[in-house]
């Protein structure tokens, strides 16, 4: 009996690993537009890419096309994202876009700025619920963005440059 | 068996190590209300060239300060229910006074001009101001809009009862099934403590 117990919870925790390492998360719905894919994701499903232990060091930007300050700062997550590689360091971008929006203006954002990095739709209407999830220091405003490696996690509730984002990068490679 | 031994070893490690992640977290540059804080009067220009002060409002029991603007996705989503807010709150002492914070070097649809366009077109039924050179939201510690403060008034000036969202779903109103600020004016209009007092939300930054 115990053997059994113990078996399950292998079994269980291998599916976990390989599928984060894969970040094959489920998705609640897929935007297909243009060329352009983007899954989307209530926190509960997103919240695993948070977690990710595969010795990588991920970059994940809260943001929004209609949010100025974040395009802004966009440009230099594209380039921490091309400048490493991709066993070293992820860049994540997850948009929160109205899922009305999507096909009229990020997707057409992606496809005009040619993001490179991964984009994905965060569409959980319950914000109260998973803001402190995210962080306990997060208001809700956004830009805000996660380092993170393994167990060790920085978060940040505002802009960056590039010289600035590529420290805070350095300091949790 | 042995193997199976190990391997349920390293599944533990790996398991604990994922789960258990600590967060080092940047400590919050904290300025701003926290409830129970006695909020700031201020005066400032309303869409019709009025100035408007707290103090104005000789027969309010309380406010429903909300920082709002016209360029913010999250703001346009709510406007129906701030107008709802003040329809229902307002005969009963606790009017809606809106505040733009936004810079309009920053953000040009959110100018004193765009305001007064904004608001004739939604049909706002409350005052709509400007924070001019952005001195109230500082003291607020409004980040993002849209961000609301209900306020009490009490003999010692009024007082912070509620921080936070409207309610709890900012796509689709009649989807939400906590609304804050409601159940926090009904709650102060009852003589009871507001049951929840700080809630988070996404908002856009405000820009200075």
């Amino acid at each position: 009996m115990p053997r059994s117990i113990l078996y399950i919870v292998l079994v269980v925790l291998f599916t976990c690993c390989k599928g984060e390492q894969k970040i094959a998360l489920d998705a609640t719905d897929v935007f297909k537009s243009k060329g352009v894919e983007i899954p989307m994701y209530d926190f509960e499903s997103l919240e695993p890419l948070l977690k990710i232990n595969d010795g990588k060091t991920r970059v994940i930007n809260f943001w929004a096309t209609w949010c100025k300050p974040c395009v802004a700062e966009l440009p230099y997550f594209e380039l921490i994202d091309s400048r490493y590689p991709d066993d070293q360091v992820e860049v994540i971008l997850v948009s929160l876009d109205l899922p009305k929006h999507v096909e009229t203006k990020l997707i057409p954002f992606v496809k005009k700025r040619k993001i490179k990095s991964k984009v994905i739709l965060l569409d959980d209407p319950d914000a109260n619920n998973w803001i402190p999830k995210v962080s306990k220091d997060w208001s809700g405003s956004i830009p805000a963005t996660i380092i993170y490696k393994g167990n060790t996690s920085k978060f940040y509730e505002r802009s960056f440059t590039y010289n600035d984002l590529e420290n805070e990068l350095k300091k949790m490679l | 068996m042995k193997t199976l031994k190990i391997l349920v070893g390293v599944a533990l490690v790996i398991a604990i190590s994922a789960f258990a992640i600590d967060k080092v977290s940047t400590p919050k540059i904290d300025g701003g209300y926290a409830i129970g804080d006695t909020a700031t009067d201020f005066k400032l220009k309303n869409i019709d060239d009025s100035f408007i002060s707290l103090e104005d409002y000789k027969d309010a029991k309380g406010f429903i300060v909300i920082f709002t603007c016209n360029h913010c996705p999250y703001s346009v989503a709510y406007e129906d229910r701030i107008i709802e807010l003040d329809k229902k709150f307002k005969t009963k002492g606790y009017p809606v006074i809106a505040i733009n914070p936004n810079n309009p070097k920053a953000y040009p649809d959110d100018s004193f001009a765009n305001m007064k366009v904004r608001a004739k077109d939604k049909g706002f039924t409350f005052p709509y101001l400007f924070d001019d050179g952005q001195k109230i939201y500082p003291q607020y510690g409004a980040t993002k809009t849209p961000h609301v403060y209900v306020l009490e008034k009490t003999n010692n000036g009024n007082v912070v009862r509620y921080i936070g969202a409207i309610d709890n779903n900012y796509k689709d109103a009649s989807a939400a099934d906590e609304k804050y600020v409601e159940d926090a004016v009904n709650a102060l209009l009852n003589g009871q403590k507001v049951p929840v007092e700080t809630t988070r939300a996404i908002g856009c930054s405000i820009k200075a």
